[in-house]
């Protein structure tokens, strides 16, 4: 092993003899640091390999939250899918399993995130439009019609309400004779990313955390196979963040749902171990490598020291990671299917666990058959075309990569302390300085964007007199809305309507006595209770949430 | 109050229930960095709420802002609701998500200008200019 005093000195020498001869230009990371021409030993020589980079499986989990990582089992394949009505969407998903997607993800419609129904006046125009429309049970039921619940994991992309949909894949799966204990997959469920970046929210903060709180406390006993909440930063990062930025909040708020659970007098390793996480996979490679090893060790730091964790699986952070939309261009949008084959990648070195890879059309529509099938491709042309999944974590050990692991660590560490010390995450959504702070630094980006500084390929170089994309768009049909309408009018005609009445009374006692409920919950949903009949009980309670003023 | 009158006003407005602020939000700084006094709504704007905020704060011109796919039947219903209000000379501006070829039925329905992400800063502003040059 070479002496570190001497690689010192050679690179001294290098930079006199060789680097310094020619002029050359600056780099830095996103976050202001200005980067070497070349990384070597010398920089990692506070770094202890056994105590911060260690093995693949093992605390701190720097190279993957499993021992043999890819070899063991590849990343699942989860391409978020759904639109229309509840047959399309079926359509839709069979579709994406015969070409080799993995496991399922919901995208549900705005109303039904926002706890609308489709005969709601207000929403007429955007039924079935970003995803399914999921009024009653009924439409669950269609959607997972020949899709057997005990041989796949479903993703759900939603959060208010979410305790709702629970409900509905628990008596989907009761039905098809399949266990509540044995069904699996993920809620996302993560309300408090929803006030600083995706505006789905529905009530104040304090009722909504009970909501998250009342899901994780029921699935321990009933629901065990599924992840609770899925926590992100992937919308922080898509609505303007920086990549320090994006796992700040995603830890904060990490944090906020744990202080939660373990207020209801649950112990750490009952629940840990079924949070999982969404962060964004973005173009600048090695940052974004070295992102996903910073933030499974912190994690696992902070489960360990701070919550004082006994079960490693606690300590596991169990990623999702989709490729960042705001990264394709609608200008020759091509283009997109090279940025999402090095998203992708990022992705599988990073270590995910599972990966949502976008198609070339997402500056314009939701996916075609044809540009998704292409998205799912390229994952599998990564996954067995290249050698990535050959070894875990097959760029751990670059020098660069380690110094950059090493610094995110610090960035986001030092940036955590500093929100903690004004009051912590929840005060900073409150008072409305996280979202000041991810529309500063979008607009900063966007600056950076409009002068050219940040180079956007056919966007702001190179660029051509070439038309707008004029290829074939997902067209949303024509009958969702009336489709829907029929159906929802069938159900309430055919439900029965006083057992309803009496479940929705029963779910606004218990939202207002402040026990479990995912119990009433449940009960409605099997009467048919719509997500709209269900929601409105709760904003009677509940409130709505109020926007500050920007 | 007297308002200064060389102010343009500009409602930055979140029609439906898409929840995305991040160009809403850009554009309005950009906007504000210009002198002018942009009013932001906040989100799920009914079409009524936004024409009478709109009346209310006196503005000069109505920014939409979506991404959820809807900009053709809101933008419809906007501009039947502001015809009713004799509002008709009031410019509508739409940003977000938008196909090219809605880009002509937009401005059929009697949209003034469409912005699609990424529009640069220039032609945003060179719009408020040439609208509002003073002559």
């Amino acid at each position: 092993m070479d002496d570190l005093k001497e690689i010192e000195k050679k690179k001294e020498n290098w930079e006199k003899e060789l680097l310094n001869q020619k002029k050359y230009s600056n780099a830095s990371t996103s976050w202001g640091d200005d980067l070497e021409v070349v990384y070597s030993p010398d920089n990692l020589k506070d770094t202890h390999y056994s105590k911060e980079i260690g093995f693949p499986g093992d605390f701190p989990f720097t190279r993957g939250v499993y021992p043999s990582m890819y070899r063991g089992r590849l990343w699942t394949m989860r391409q978020y899918a759904g639109f229309g009505t509840p047959e399309e969407s079926n359509a839709h998903f069979k579709y994406l399993m015969e070409h080799g997607n993995m496991g399922l993800s919901v995208a549900f419609d705005l109303p039904s995130q926002i706890g609308f129904d489709s005969d709601n006046p207000l929403v007429e125009d955007d039924v079935g439009r970003v995803g399914v429309a999921v009024d009653t049970l009924r439409d669950m039921e269609i959607i997972f019609d020949g899709i057997p619940l005990d041989k796949i994991t479903t993703s759900f992309t939603i959060n208010p309400t979410a305790p709702i949909i629970l409900a509905m894949y628990m008596a989907v799966g009761e039905k098809q004779g399949v266990s509540s204990k044995m069904i699996g997959g993920t809620l996302q469920n993560d309300i408090l990313k929803e006030y600083m970046a995706r505006g789905t929210q529905i009530f104040p903060i304090e009722p909504s955390l009970r909501l998250v709180g009342d899901i994780i406390e029921y699935c321990k006993e009933n629901v065990p196979r599924m992840n609770t909440v899925s926590i992100c930063g992937y919308h922080m990062r898509e609505a303007g963040c920086s990549i320090i930025h994006e796992v700040t909040y995603c830890l904060l708020d990490a944090i906020a749902y744990i202080e939660l659970a373990l207020k209801r007098g649950l112990d750490i390793d009952d629940f840990a171990p079924r949070l999982s996480f969404l962060m964004g996979c973005g173009m600048p490679l090695f940052e974004e490598v070295a992102k996903f090893r910073a933030a499974r060790r912190l994690w696992a730091k902070i489960i360990k020291d701070r919550f004082k964790a006994k079960k490693p699986e606690s300590m596991k952070m169990r990623m999702f990671s989709g490729c960042l939309g705001t990264a394709f261009m609608g200008k020759e949008p091509l283009n997109n299917i090279s940025r999402a084959t090095i998203m992708t990648l990022v992705a599988a070195l990073a270590g995910c666990n599972a990966i949502h890879t976008p198609s070339y059309d997402e500056p314009y529509e939701i996916p075609t058959e044809e540009s998704v099938l292409i998205a799912l491709r390229t994952q599998q042309i990564i996954a067995h075309e290249t050698d990535v999944t050959s070894v875990a974590d097959p760029m751990g050990g670059s020098y660069f990569l380690e110094h950059l692991t090493n610094r995110i660590e610090e960035e986001v560490e030092k940036e955590m302390a500093r929100i903690e010390e004004k009051g912590g995450i929840l005060k900073a959504i409150e008072n409305g300085s996280v979202q000041r702070e991810i529309a500063d630094q979008a607009f900063e980006l966007e600056r950076k964007i409009q002068s050219g500084e940040k180079v956007l390929v056919g966007v702001n170089r190179y660029v051509t007199d070439q038309k707008e994309y004029e290829g074939e768009l997902h067209q949303p049909s024509k009958d969702i809305l009336e489709n829907q309408l029929l159906r929802l009018k069938k159900v309430k005609e055919e439900r029965d309507n006083e057992a309803v009445k009496q479940a929705l009374h029963e779910i606004n006692n218990v939202a207002s006595d402040g026990s479990n409920l995912m119990g009433p919950i449940l009960s409605a949903v099997k009467a048919y209770a719509t997500v709209g009949e269900i929601c409105d009980v709760l904003r009677n309670v509940f409130g709505e949430y109020q926007e500050s003023a920007w | 109050m007297d308002r200064e009158k060389s102010k343009i006003r500009v409602l930055m407005a979140k029609p439906g229930l898409d929840g995305h602020t991040r160009g809403a939000k850009v554009v309005a700084m950009l906007l504000r960095d210009a002198g002018m006094e942009v009013v932001y709504t906040g989100l799920r704007q009914s079409i009524d709420q936004i024409v009478s905020t709109a009346i209310q704060e006196d503005v000069d011109v109505i920014a939409l802002s979506i991404l959820s796919g809807v900009h053709i039947p809101l933008s419809r219903k906007l501009m039947a609701r502001l015809k009713e209000e004799g509002l008709e000379n009031l410019p509508v501006i739409v940003g977000g998500i938008i196909p090219t070829k809605d880009s002509a039925e937009l401005k059929g329905i009697g949209v003034a200008e469409v912005f699609p992400i990424h529009s640069s800063f220039e032609s945003i502003l060179g719009f408020f200019n040439e609208r509002f040059k003073k002559d």
